[in-house]
């Protein structure tokens, strides 16, 4: 997104079908929950979405499967999937469709059911043909040997690591919609059960039903709904492989150009952001983001997360409901990063609701450290 | 379209003939891994296939943990080949936790999952 977008469009609605398990209920049903959730936040009927942004775990053609359970016929789709990065890339394809008008009320969605339909991730993706036959473990091996090499160049530590889904459960301990609020400590995540080392069952994201969904519309009418907007203020992605085998530097992520060209867009910096929220799936990727996003140079992540700095009343508010490592991860969490980035701005935030956030930063990832999709949301005041 | 032994075919022919082959671009002179119709440095197509040394180091690494009554944990790790192209595989003959980073680590045919494949074991110093 360029910078002549800043601020075209505005997230009037948000919603989820609720975090844990939903017995009975199918990946679509739950989808289409959040759908019924985040338009009625945003004060619509499910007759007013003319623009559709959909991907899923289950099937190919997702946004065909929901415009058609749901009773719509969008003049507008996008079922891009780049993983769990998806949802905040349609930011970006939402924002465009509007400005442009191909549609008038973008509707992103999602929904799994993958805790009660397996208990495993679920996935229409298939195993790269070139890494299946050495049977790792997906995805967590992947980010594990991410983690393995950044402890290798860096000097991180296991401790550093623990210290992220530390600082995660205290947000969600607060948070009364998060899945997991029981106490953990350092000890805790490095006592748990190892699943690929270096890390424990504690280091690795929740495996939960739940959906979400967002409402957008173009900034003009932005101020006609029931809810402060939140607007776009820049959102940009960079793709850099899909194979963990193919990641030409298991230290950096795309994230740092994403990244720079999110925040080029909306005219911050890292040190304007007051709420971020990263897609945490492995205790890792926390430490990676806040590094390749510029909160911290290259090799300091550890240090910068250690003893609660990334927890509540640490020095920067880091995943604000508990992140998918104790709030929700429904196989794919990029779009819970921005229904909380959006609502810390709109002061409705279900947990800790952080002071006057005018400024917040959601990032999504999407298959093995593969796709990375940064946006920068802000308040009225920022236009 | 005429018809023609693909990349893949011709790796996996090779490798089930004990032979590791990787493919070279004739353009840029870069080998890669893994084999496709064109070379994903600069996208030349005249790619040739040269006999893989067979020495590199682990790059990365982690033990997949599994339960003893399924076969118990095993290696999964990432080696880069001298001739600079990295793949996904697996270091026998030693404890899955005694892989290290940066060991050297030469390759053989063996097998996975029933199949030819491209295994390591620690080189002999
Ligand atoms: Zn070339």
């Amino acid at each position: 997104m360029t910078i002549e977008l800043r601020g075209k469009s505005a997230i009037v609605g948000t919603g989820h079908a609720g975090f844990g398990e939903a017995h009975g209920l199918t990946a679509y049903d739950v989808m289409a929950q959040s759908a019924l959730a985040a338009l009625g936040d945003a004060g619509l009927k499910l007759s007013d979405v003319d623009g559709l942004f959909c991907t899923m775990m289950e099937d190919s053609m997702p946004a065909l499967m929901a415009a058609e359970y749901l009773g719509i016929q969008p003049r507008f789709i996008d079922g891009t999937m780049s993983g769990g990065s998806s949802f905040v890339n349609y930011l970006t394809s939402a924002t465009m469709a509007l400005d442009a008008g191909l549609c008038d009320v973008a509707l992103i969605v999602y929904g799994s059911n993958q805790r009660t339909a397996s208990g495993r991730l679920v996935t229409a993706s298939r195993p790269p043909a070139y890494e299946a036959p050495y049977n790792p473990r997906y995805p967590i091996s992947a980010y594990a040997m991410a983690a393995a090499r950044h402890m290798h160049e860096y000097g991180t530590t296991r401790e550093q690591l623990a210290d992220v889904a530390v600082a995660a459960r205290a947000w969600a301990q607060r948070n009364p919609e998060a899945f997991e609020r029981g106490p953990l400590t350092r000890e805790d995540v490095l006592g748990a059960r190892m699943v690929g080392d270096p890390l424990t069952v504690r280091d690795c994201c929740l495996v939960t039903d739940g959906g979400g969904a967002i409402v957008m519309v173009r900034a003009d009418r932005a101020r006609d709904f029931p809810k402060a907007p939140v607007y776009v203020l820049g959102s940009a992605a960079e793709s850099s492989h899909r194979q963990i085998s193919q990641m030409k530097d298991f230290t950096v992520t795309a994230a740092r150009d994403s990244g720079a060209r999110a925040f080029a867009a909306a005219g911050v910096t890292p040190a304007d952001i007051q709420a971020v929220e990263l897609y945490d799936a492995f205790t890792i990727n926390t430490i990676l983001f806040l590094e390749d996003l510029g909160f911290c140079a290259k090799g300091e992540g550890g240090a910068f997360v250690e003893g609660g700095r990334i927890a509540p009343g640490g020095v920067l508010p880091v995943n604000t409901n508990g992140g998918g490592l104790s709030c929700v991860h429904p196989g794919m969490y990029g779009i819970f990063t921005v229904i909380e980035a959006a609502r810390q701005i709109r002061g409705d935030a279900p947990g800790i609701q952080l002071k006057d956030v005018d400024l917040a930063l959601a990032h999504g990832n999407g298959g093995v450290l593969s796709s990375q999709v940064t946006a920068i949301l802000g308040s009225q005041n920022t236009l | 379209m005429q018809d023609a032994i693909g990349p893949d075919q011709f790796f996996q022919r090779a490798l089930a003939e004990g032979e590791i082959l990787l493919p070279k671009c004739d353009d840029c002179g870069a080998y890669h891994f893994f084999p496709r119709v064109l070379c994903p440095h600069c996208h030349g197509s005249a790619i040739s296939w040269m006999k893989a040394r067979g020495k590199g180091r682990v790059h990365t690494t982690t033990v997949v943990r599994r339960k003893p009554e399924r076969g118990g944990d095993y290696n999964v790790c990432v080696v880069e080949l001298d001739e600079g192209v990295r793949m996904m595989s697996r270091v026998e003959g030693i404890a899955p936790g005694e892989v290290a980073i940066d060991m050297p680590v030469t390759a053989f045919v063996g097998e996975a999952e029933g199949a030819p494949a491209v295994l390591f074991k620690p080189s002999e110093r």
